[in-house]
């Protein structure tokens, strides 16, 4: 299975190498550099490059590759999963996943690496078991660590292995006993010229925050269920309650995790909660061109539009923008070609607009390409496909929790809008 | 010292040639020096007795090995450390000796006694963990102790150690494939592992070793299906892609009637072919085909094929994209056309995921939209490009989209493909307008759209966007040439501007090969591109030299001069290949004295029509490679790759997969019994099954015999076959039956009180109703009281059955013998597997039983000759479900059936039966029903409280659930002294029913009157195996509660017919019965026909129940 492990930063260094089995020599890598630099963007090194010897399958998460180097057949969305799930643990170690985070801990990393993976098959994958086997460092502990040389490893043996839900450990304690649940909502839309909606859809997680005492037993019902059209769950999700009642039952992992992942049909109309008014162009033979953009809200239910962000990819003919927001701050990346404004909350009352002229290269033709515009939103308190948590009740356990959900929708990778015509049909 | 600062200190204090970050320090020399200080630092450290400084020197060299710098030179001073108390510096010790052991052999040997020592260690965390190192280090000459090492832990008590061990067997593999028979020994061992702890491991070391051994599954086959939803979600992955390789050697291609009618002509085209006045024939035609077909080669789904499918599935919903993707692969490559469907949304759910993982499922995604475009169809749009997307997305989705073009939705896909051509990812429009390319070579509705669409963007200012539709015109060209002249004309001007040479390559060669068409602006092209011959690309020059070559042969006079220049600048070009094909030309077309044979050829040569290119997507074909593999990714065999065998032509035998002992039973106790059992083929779920069902329904039968009316004769017969077997049970039975008559006292009040709140009237209809069933003298309880004609009926019937029952039994024994015989195999099966028997079993009264009973036995009596549907009704089997599976419910699990009894608190209820089986390994107390949560109208009758279910035991309960004629589920909690569960109970439609006893005329008087929007019909083809009377009959049984209705009762009725009937050549089935709640009639029939095809028609006052059970009926048939 995987064979080695190596992480490699933006500039193209090697900064942490692990091996499960016989060392691979480091210059296997050679071979992904090329592909690096073949790419132009970062995101389109190609995911799985063959090599003589050896396939090497890279993610990239935090502007680090982390490149597993396989040696025969495997699944390749084998390896990716596990190698998100390798970002993910560290992340929930560090708080971060960067260059600096694994440099500091490395000795921690090495540790977890080793107990993830066994002779390149993964062994303990579970948070909760690592944590178990490995303490997350924390600032006080360091400080322990420190005085009296006491260590991050868990004294005690990782029984979680052996339980029959190995997502929770035994013995949790808390005073407070909490349980959070966040309902965050993403719309991606595509938008045409005119204002039409080409496609939109909605997709959602539910991320939870348990911290309860003991072996809680939790059942999640939902108002309007049948608007998850696909879901995929935790694996604490009782699948067969799902089918049968579309009622969450679960007992929980300790901590953070993601209890579900759902999309909404696509019958149901989707409500993209603003709407672009755009002005763009280009005057054949002036060095000129006027832009103009106009922000509004759209059925919001009566909340707020908040930290609405605009960036727009304009054409490369354009040399500066010279623009007045009416509200917020725009910047404009001469090289890239990338504007952005950040409008921040969109007053009903007034509508927050961007108007200006761009200056293009003299003397040459008017850009062919359209800038395409995205926009980033949050509202808060509100799920856009109207989800609503029925109720939360908890078994098993005679204390009573303090509950609460939360409420969100953003943008999601794009909502974007398309400014150009169609050439033919 | 923590870990960073650790860090911090060695990374200031050292350095090595090579690291970039000090590459910059000037005073290399003294690095050197300075790094051998500090090992030495090092190892005073780890030679101290503190602990403290022992970590921190591991942690510095742990930090080294990470950085890939070499620490071998401390390996003596580290594994002297190896016995080290503390167990943080023992954990870095392990790594470090991992990491080095393969290149000091020797000095590794010092640290294998403590692992030993590890290996026998009590904890078992510590065994594992001695396993896990003493495994990893390579070193070959402790092979034989990591064998030994590994064999003992193959046996050990702790599924853990057993994991361990199964991780380890690739490892030793690896050190020494000498080993591989021992291990393959141990790997079968493991295989038989029961726990899911095990599973995955053992199957990854099964595919690392002996991938060919497929029989070593044999055995294990259902165990690893039924284990697989609980199996960890890497372990998960690698079972289901080893079963996908299993199930393609053992089982027969579910499609295999749809592929031999594609290869026949027609293909799948024309069946969804919307045009229906011409289908309708050919429709026919095909079905006659496809029934010919069958008959040749009739297709049944081995249950063991169907166990997989229907395990996988759940799995699509996985968190883990890979274990969604290895689902869709067993189901791309394993499932019948029809169902392969499901994957389909659970794919398009994984493209909102990391990229990495977008880029991965695209690919499979286009292979497969290639073979079932239909698939992804509905989900068109979630492959719309999105801008952020990186271009190795896009040009995926490209794909995908160009794959699912067809007529309908070409429009929008061009659409679409028009705003991707506004891009500025210039790779990407390229790919666009060879997507373009493809949809216009496809479908021929587009091509001169497309066509137009292309030669516009030949004015677009960004050149590669026209080179790129320059070529691809070029090929869309060469498909009707004549029709577009002018196109060429235009690209022909186009020479002037465009610079790249592929573009300017394809005009020349377009030119060239239709110069008769554009007859006068071809020379000029030649012209001008002899001018700038000199300065062109080769590639470009090679087709200005086929230019002059196509122009000489057709117009010579006008070209003659000009192609000599050409040639003879192309002969001295400092490229061979040019100068070789210059030379080549020229001694073919230039008429010389020598050149004779050749020359009279040449424009033969040259201008022979050449097949126009068919665009097709590098996807296809790559299906022969196991999706989701990487090979598939790479389109070329990765190294260890196992081919995905082809489906055999016929299944070999199925029996290899059966296993004496059935793994599902937990609780010892039983299993010790069932080994004494008969051996039974079906896989666990039908087989824990069969127990409770005979045994319920035998039971009834000897019950009814005693207590209906017409008692006399048959309680004889079967009371005396069944003494002697029953001898041992009787004592339990008798002891239970009173405890049920106090509970049944108790619950009678209960209910008393209960309902003294309800009206009057249903009070006094309830309290009657109780009575009847006490008094246990009337065989007939069920009646809907409101309706006094049925009841009138009812009683007709009633005497009817009596009068056939004693006619019956005036006849002589022959048909009833067979069937003591049977009820005799079905005792023994009780007398073995059952304990206490549960309440309504011994309930006395039984009517509905016995009604199906006496229809049964008058189907028997009266057609003649075969005795098969006497045996029919009882012995269908109930189909279990389960309520609670044993991990949820922490050791305690819970099935239920719906045994088909009437349930004798209330006659309107539906009896359950509850199974309750303790795994766990302490007692569970007060296990009893709570918080019922029912729609409106729905009541339950809870069961009595079960006081104690001591471990590993068994008991059942039975309770009553009023549905009120509606599949809604009840639900509730179950409730033990310590927790409380969620269940419910959902009742499928065919058990909202029970039989009623109905003569043909009778079943034909009322069909008559439950005609018009009451008669649902259906036709159908019946399953393979489902063609005699016998096996209809039982699954019309087993899927709905109905009894059947004896065929040719009337002629039996007239004396003057003695010799029976001969059998009709297409029977007709009819069943009957009466919604439980309500009362109304459900009768159901089943007309066949010819080849297997039949009518299947529902009359019932309720319109939902009647749909619904033409729904469970037609499955139950055609599957």
């Amino acid at each position: 299975m995987i064979h080695s492990l190596f992480l490699v930063n933006a500039s193209g260094d090697i900064f942490l190498e692990k091996h499960w089995k016989s060392v691979v020599s480091r210059s296997v890598c050679d071979y992904f550099f090329e592909a690096q630099e073949r790419a132009t963007e970062p995101e389109n090194v190609p995911p799985v490059i063959s090599t003589p010897h050896h396939y090497l399958i890279s993610v990239l998460r935090h502007r680090i590759y982390f490149v597993a180097v396989i040696q025969s057949e495997v699944p390749p969305l084998f390896v990716i999963e596990f190698l998100h799930r390798v970002v993910d643990t560290f992340q929930d170690y560090f708080g971060v996943c960067t260059e600096a985070a694994i440099k500091d801990n490395v000795v921690v990393v090495y540790e977890l690496l080793e107990e993830m993976l066994d002779n390149g098959f993964p062994l303990a994958t579970e948070s909760n078991i690592l944590k178990e086997l490995i303490k997350p460092p924390t600032i006080l502990r360091t400080m322990v660590n420190t005085i009296t040389g006491s260590t991050n490893v868990g004294e005690q043996l990782p029984t979680g292995q052996l339980s029959v839900v190995p997502w929770r450990r035994t013995g949790v304690k808390y005073t407070n006993n909490e349980a959070y649940f966040d309902v965050v909502e993403e719309i991606d839309a595509i938008i045409d010229k005119s204002g039409s909606t080409i496609t939109a859809e909605i997709q959602g997680v539910i991320d939870a925050c348990v911290k309860l005492t003991g072996m809680p037993d939790l059942t999640l019902s939902f108002m309007n269920p049948r608007l998850l059209d696909d879901v995929s769950f935790h694996p604490c999700v009782r699948f067969k309650r799902w089918e049968a009642e579309r009622i969450l039952s679960f007992i929980p992992p300790d901590g953070n995790f993601r209890l579900l992942s759902y999309h909404v049909s696509s019958q149901n109309l989707v409500a993209i909660p603003v709407y672009v008014k755009h002005n763009i162009t280009f005057r054949e033979g002036s060095s000129q061109g006027r832009f103009d953009l106009t922000l509004g809200p759209k059925q919001t239910m009566g909340k707020a539009v908040e930290a609405v962000l605009v960036s727009s990819q304009l054409p490369r003919g354009v040399l500066n923008a010279n623009l007045n927001p009416s509200q917020g701050t725009y910047t404009f990346d001469p090289v890239t070609k990338l504007l952005t404004w950040d409008v921040g909350k969109i007053n009903p009352q007034k509508l927050p607009s961007l108007k200006g002229t761009m200056s293009l290269q003299a003397g040459a033709s008017k850009p062919d390409e359209n800038p395409t515009i995205n926009i980033q939103l949050k509202i808060q308190q509100m799920a856009i496909s109207g989800l609503k948590v029925n109720r939360l009740d908890m078994y098993g356990e005679k204390y009573k929790p303090f509950k609460g959900i939360k409420y969100m929708t953003k943008a999601g990778k794009s909502v974007s809008s398309y400014l150009f015509e169609f050439l033919f049909i | 010292m923590s870990a960073s600062s650790a860090f911090n200190d060695e990374k200031g204090g050292s350095s090595s040639v090579g690291e970039p970050e000090y590459g910059h320090d000037p005073a290399s020399g003294g690095i050197f020096s300075s790094d051998y200080k500090r090992h030495d630092d090092l190892k005073e450290m780890l030679d101290s007795n503190k602990d403290a400084l022992k970590l921190e020197a591991m942690k510095r060299i742990v930090a080294m090995i990470a950085r890939g710098k070499n620490a071998s030179d401390l390996f003596p001073a580290v594994v002297k450390n190896v016995a080290c108390k503390n167990i943080e510096v023992k954990k870095l010790v392990y790594v470090y000796l991992v990491r080095y052991a393969e290149e000091q052999q020797d000095l590794a040997l010092l640290s294998i006694s403590t692992f030993q020592r590890g290996l026998k260690d009590p904890n078992q965390l510590i065994r594992a963990s001695a396993l896990r190192v003493l495994s990893s280090i390579r070193v070959t000459i402790i092979v034989p102790i990591m064998m030994l090492a590994i064999k003992e832990a193959a046996s050990d008590m702790s599924p853990y150690v057993r994991k361990t061990a199964a991780h380890a067997i690739p490892k030793l593999y690896s050190l020494d494939p000498e080993q591989k028979d021992q291990l393959i020994e141990v790997i079968e061992k493991l295989l038989a592992d029961k726990t899911t702890l095990v599973a995955g491991s053992v199957v990854m070391a099964f595919e690392e070793v002996c991938p060919e051994r497929i029989d070593l599954i044999h055995k294990n086959y259902r165990k690893l299906c039924n284990l697989l939803i609980d199996v960890e979600e890497w372990g998960q992955v690698v079972i289901i892609n080893m079963l996908t390789r299993y199930a393609r050697t053992q089982f027969l291609n579910p499609n295999i009637n749809e592929s031999l009618l594609e290869e026949g002509g027609g293909g799948d085209k024309t069946f969804y072919c919307s045009d229906e006045d011409e289908d309708e024939d050919e429709e026919k035609e095909k079905q006659a085909e496809v029934s010919a077909l069958a008959k040749r080669k009739p297709y049944v789904m081995d249950p063991d094929h169907r166990l997989l499918l229907r395990n996988t599935k759940p799995l699509l919903q996985s968190r883990n994209a890979a274990v969604v993707m290895a689902v869709a692969q067993l189901y791309f490559h394993l499932a019948p056309k029809a169902e392969v469907g499901v994957i389909a949304k659970a794919l398009v759910r994984l493209l909102r995921s990391h990229s990495e993982v977008q880029f991965v499922v695209l690919q499979n995604v286009a292979t497969m939209t290639i073979k079932r475009r239909g698939m992804f169809e509905p989900y068109l749009k979630s492959f719309y490009i999105r801008s952020t997307d990186p271009t190795q997305i896009k040009i995926l989705k490209l794909e995908v989209l160009t794959n699912l073009a067809n007529e309908t939705n070409i429009s929008t896909i061009l659409r679409e493909f028009q705003t991707y051509i506004k891009s500025m990812d210039k790779d990407f429009v390229a790919a666009t307008i060879q997507a373009i390319g493809r949809c216009a070579t496809n479908i021929g509705e587009v091509r001169d759209t497309c066509l137009n669409g292309l030669v516009q963007l030949l004015s677009n200012r960004d050149e590669l966007v026209v080179a790129e539709s320059v070529v691809v015109i070029k090929k869309l060209l060469q498909m009707q040439p004549e029709k577009h002249s002018d196109i060429i004309k235009h690209m022909a001007k186009l020479t002037d501007n465009i610079q790249v040479p592929m573009a300017r390559a394809s005009i020349l060669w377009l030119i060239g090969e239709y110069c008769e068409h554009v007859p006068k602006i071809a020379p000029d092209v030649l012209r001008k591109m002899a001018k700038s011959f000199t300065n062109e690309e080769d590639i470009v020059k090679l087709q200005i030299i086929n230019l002059a070559a196509k122009l000489y042969l057709t117009n010579s006079k006008q070209t003659k001069l000009l192609t000599q220049y050409v040639l003879n600048l192309a002969k001295y070009d400092q490229n061979y290949d040019i100068r070789d094909r210059a030379r080549f030309i020229r001694q073919l077309i230039v008429p010389t004295e020598k050149s004779g044979a050749l020359s009279k050829y040449a424009k033969k040569l040259f201008l022979a029509l050449k097949p126009a290119p068919v665009l097709e997507s590098p996807f296809k074909d790559r299906d022969h490679f196991q999706l989701g593999s990487l090979s598939h990714l790479l389109n070329a065999k990765a190294g260890g790759y196992q081919e995905l065998p082809d489906w055999p032509e016929s299944a070999p035998d199925p029996s290899v997969r059966n296993v004496e002992v059935p793994e599902w039973t937990k609780c010892s106790s039983r299993e010790k019994r069932k080994e004494k059992k008969v051996e039974k083929p079906f896989y666990s779920d039908s087989e824990g099954e069969s127990g409770p069902t005979e045994s319920a329904d035998s039971e009834p039968d000897t019950g009814s015999g005693s207590e209906s009316v017409s008692v006399s004769v048959e309680s004889g017969s079967p009371s005396d076959s069944e003494e002697s077997e029953e001898s041992s049970e009787s004592d339990e039975d008798e002891e239970e039956e009173e405890k049920e008559k106090k509970k049944k006292k108790k619950e009678i009040k209960q209910m008393q009180a209960s309902e003294s709140e309800q009206s009057s009237e249903d009070d006094r209809k309830r309290d009657r109703k109780i009575k009847e069933q006490k008094s246990n003298s009337e065989s007939e309880s069920d009646e809907d009281s409101e309706s006094e004609s049925s009841q009138s009926e009812s009683s007709d019937t009633e005497s009817e059955v009596e009068v056939k029952k004693k006619k019956k039994v005036s006849e002589p024994k022959p048909p009833s013998k067979p069937l003591k015989k049977e009820k005799k195999e079905m005792s023994l099966l009780d007398l073995d597997d059952f304990e206490p028997t549960p309440s309504p079993q011994v309930t006395p009264v039984n009517t509905f039983l016995s009604n199906s009973l006496v229809t049964d036995l008058e189907g028997l009596s009266l057609s003649d000759s075969v005795l098969s549907p006497a045996t029919i009704a009882p012995s269908s089997a109930l189909k279990n479900y389960e309520l609670l599976h044993r991990i949820t419910g922490e050791g305690l699990s819970v099935e239920y059936c719906f045994s088909r009894q009437a349930f004798s608190p209330d006659a309107n209820m539906v009896a359950v039966q509850m199974h309750f089986t303790n795994n766990a390994t302490s007692d569970t107390k007060n296990l009893h029903i709570e918080d019922v949560k029912l729609q409106s109208g729905m009541r339950v009758k809870e069961f009595a409280e079960i006081e104690l279910l001591p471990a590993g035991e068994a008991t059942t309960a039975v309770m009553g659930v009023d549905f009120c004629d509606s599949t809604q589920a009840a639900n509730f909690q179950l409730c033990t002294h310590t927790r409380k569960f969620f269940v419910s109970i959902q009742p499928p439609v065919g058990e909202l029913m029970r039989p009623v006893f109905l003569t043909e005329n009778e079943f034909k008087k009322e069909q008559s009157q439950l005609m018009g929007m009451n008669e649902i019909s259906e036709n159908l083809t019946l399953d393979a195996k489902c063609r005699n009377e016998h096996a209809i009959v039982q699954r019309v049984t087993t899927a709905a509660n109905l009894s059947r209705v004896p065929c040719g009762s009337d002629k039996e009725c007239s004396p003057a017919a003695p010799p029976p009937p001969p059998p009709h050549p297409h029977p007709v089935y009819r069943f009957a019965g009466k919604t439980v709640t309500s009362g109304s009639l459900v009768l159901a029939t089943v007309a066949t026909k010819d080849e297997g095809a039949a009518q299947l028609t529902v009359n019932c006052e309720k319109m939902v129940i009647g749909t619904m059970l033409v729904k469970d009926l037609l499955l139950a048939l055609t599957q």
